[in-house]
């Protein structure tokens, strides 16, 4: 026999029973110890120490003042608030908003990486139906694979001459194979059965690709979507460190050079958030093509 | 003679494993399949069973001998013949109408959508699936998934169905339900069917003559058994049938012990091979089984020159012992 008490003690164990609310409880509780870690590894390090002027104004005024160089949470909490409040403005070369510069890498990433997806898909489906080709351009692939993105920048820089370019082109270079590769491997595992289904039914190659094949190994291609557009995102990144001009690399580099590491660690919390962004819309898509079988 | 059907000489061979020569599953098939016919291949796992429905669907190609369909050689798939695949194979990303659509597009790619729509719906209907169109594979049964494989190859309205135990995969109960479909499809389109099945009780059920495989490599065709009972028959009501144990006894017989029999001896001539001998066995052998039990069987056998027609005799009951080429035991 349950007592009066026992619904309303039950329905509160319940909704403490979920596992969603427990992991957000648990999630909250290590970003408030971190947070806390963080206020306190920079509240203040030693005695002010004499220096030469001129070296303390190269050092930053919080070195030479004996404050930590490291922002506290607070600081960086300021900072987070200025960008947002006022993302879009431009001020001059060297002095963009954050939102023009996050602006300025997805616009290059969408370029490279809608590039490299209207050549791998279709080669993946090449490499997936014809064990010849696959035989014939694997040694390419495996070979052209672990290059680093930095590694293609110079050849980039000095053939087509424009940074801009170069660095779309780094991201087309390095998204490209998970895509084929994956491609590849969802053509090339239809289900016999399927195929067979279809030669049953006379269809001719064109329609059997794309009513059978393609629908059949769409998730596993989009999952080698959504693993490239990780990488390409992450290289945008590097490859704007390197040729500078605008981009949210080249804001974290600059920011840097300013030793305004509020900035940067601001840079990389919106990096984190924009990459976590493009990954969801990837695994939307996912879902939509997904089929249980 | 009306074939719709005649496998010449089929053998399929593979190329040997590591090491191994050359597998022969089968050799030197030959038998027919009359228009309207229900022809069933029984016979044990590795005889080869699976193997010449894919060939007579045109997947596979024999390596040597061939099929002529409707007159013509089988080379390759046709929409004339449709298979119901063993797992269902339905597109598990479409519906269960969307499925049949593909098919019914493919045979009359020039028909408005609408018109494709409404004969599959008239298909799917035709299985008692009308409600169920909407929903994909993954949410329906077992047995409604492959009534839909079923409604599949009937919407394409094809000369041959080819079902690869289509009911093996399936339920005792679900599998009753669908072979009381399947014998009420047949009865309103008369279809040629060519049918493998495990099922002794599904075989007699359904098929006009049974083809009695030896155990592979190397398998043969033993026998063809006709089906000696009344081309009306139901389910519920097959086991009263007077003929009905004496095939059931001579197939299950042949599964448990001949077919092994029989492929360890060398095997008939060539000029036998091209007719395997037509049986029918009558309730003698039930009476001869039950006083004592030599290794060879003593059915009614009639070694004919040519292969039989699809003409059924009439009677129910065992004919009387009068023929001179029948071995009688009473």
């Amino acid at each position: 026999m349950r007592s009066a008490a026992a619904p309303i003690r039950s329905g509160c164990i319940d909704m403490l029973s979920s596992l969603t609310l427990r992991a957000a409880l648990v999630s909250l509780a290590l970003l408030g110890t971190f947070l806390a870690l963080w206020h306190i590894a920079t509240l203040g390090s030693g005695p002010v120490v004499k220096m030469d002027p001129q070296y303390a104004k190269l050092m930053g005024a919080a070195a030479a003042q004996g404050k930590s160089a490291m922002p506290t949470p607070a600081d960086v909490g300021a900072k987070i608030w200025q960008h947002m409040q006022n993302p879009f403005y431009d001020r001059g070369t060297n002095d963009k908003g954050l939102g023009i510069q996050l602006a300025y890498s997805i616009a290059r990433v969408g370029a490279g990486y809608l590039l490299a997806v209207a050549i791998a898909v279709p080669a993946g489906f090449l490499i997936g139906m014809s064990p010849l080709m696959h035989r014939a351009l694997d040694p390419f692939i495996q070979v052209l694979k672990p290059i680093s993105p930095l590694a293609w920048m110079p050849l980039a820089l000095y053939t087509i001459k424009d940074s801009s370019i170069s660095a779309i082109f780094v991201i087309f270079v390095c998204s490209l194979w998970p895509m084929l590769i994956n491609t590849a491997f969802g053509v090339a595992s239809v289900r016999r059965e399927w195929l067979n289904v279809a030669k049953t039914l006379e269809m001719p190659a064109w329609r059997t690709a794309w009513r059978v094949i393609l629908p059949a190994a769409a998730p596993t291609i989009l999952t080698g979507m959504r693993i490239s557009i990780g990488i390409a995102w992450l290289v945008i990144v590097a490859a704007e460190m390197l040729v500078g001009g605008t981009g949210i690399g080249y804001f974290v580099w600059n920011e840097w050079n300013n030793l305004s590491i509020a900035n940067v660690i601001t840079a990389i919390l919106f990096i984190g958030l924009v990459g976590m962004a493009l990954d969801q819309l990837m695994a939307c898509l996912q879902r939509f093509v997904s089929y249980a079988d | 003679m009306n074939r719709a059907l005649s496998v010449e000489g089929l053998t399929r061979r593979f190329a040997g494993a590591a090491g191994g020569g050359a597998l022969t599953v089968f050799e030197d098939l030959w038998f027919t399949v009359a228009e309207g016919e229900c022809a069933c291949v029984i016979g044990h796992s590795g005889c080869g069973k699976s193997t010449i429905l894919n060939i007579l669907a045109g997947l596979d190609a024999p390596s040597e001998g061939h099929i002529i369909a409707e007159g013509k050689e089988v080379v390759g798939p046709s929409l004339d013949r449709a298979v119901i695949f063993q797992g269902h194979a339905l597109m598990p990303w479409l519906t269960a109408l969307a499925n049949v659509e593909l098919a019914v597009s493919s045979r009359h790619p020039r028909w408005s959508k609408r018109a494709v729509r409404e004969h599959a719906l008239k298909y799917l209907a035709l299985v008692h699936l009308d409600g169920s169109e909407m929903k994909k594979p993954a949410q329906l049964s077992g047995g409604m998934r492959q009534r839909v494989g079923i409604a599949r190859a009937l919407a394409i309205e094809p000369r041959m169905l080819l079902m690869d135990e289509p009911f093996s995969a399936l339920d005792a109960l679900t599998r009753g339900a669908l072979q009381d479909e399947v014998l009420a499809v047949r009865a309103k389109t008369r279809q040629t069917i060519f049918m493998i099945t495990h099922d002794v009780d599904e075989a007699l059920l359904l098929a006009d003559k049974v083809l009695l495989m030896t155990n592979g490599p190397k398998a043969r065709i033993a026998e063809i058994v006709e089906n000696t009972l009344p081309r009306e028959r139901t389910r519920a009501e097959l086991h009263k049938l007077a003929n009905y144990y004496p095939l059931r006894n001579h197939l299950i017989e042949f599964l448990v012990t001949r077919s092994r029999e029989l492929a360890l001896t060398d095997g008939p001539s060539p000029q036998e091979r091209r007719n395997p001998p037509i049986v029918r066995p009558t309730a003698s052998f039930t009476q001869h089984a039950s006083t004592s039990a030599p290794a060879q069987s003593t059915a009614q056998s009639t070694a004919q020159s040519t292969a039989q027609s699809a003409a059924q005799p009439p009677a129910q009951a065992a004919p009387p012992c009068t023929a001179s080429t029948r071995v009688c035991v009473a």
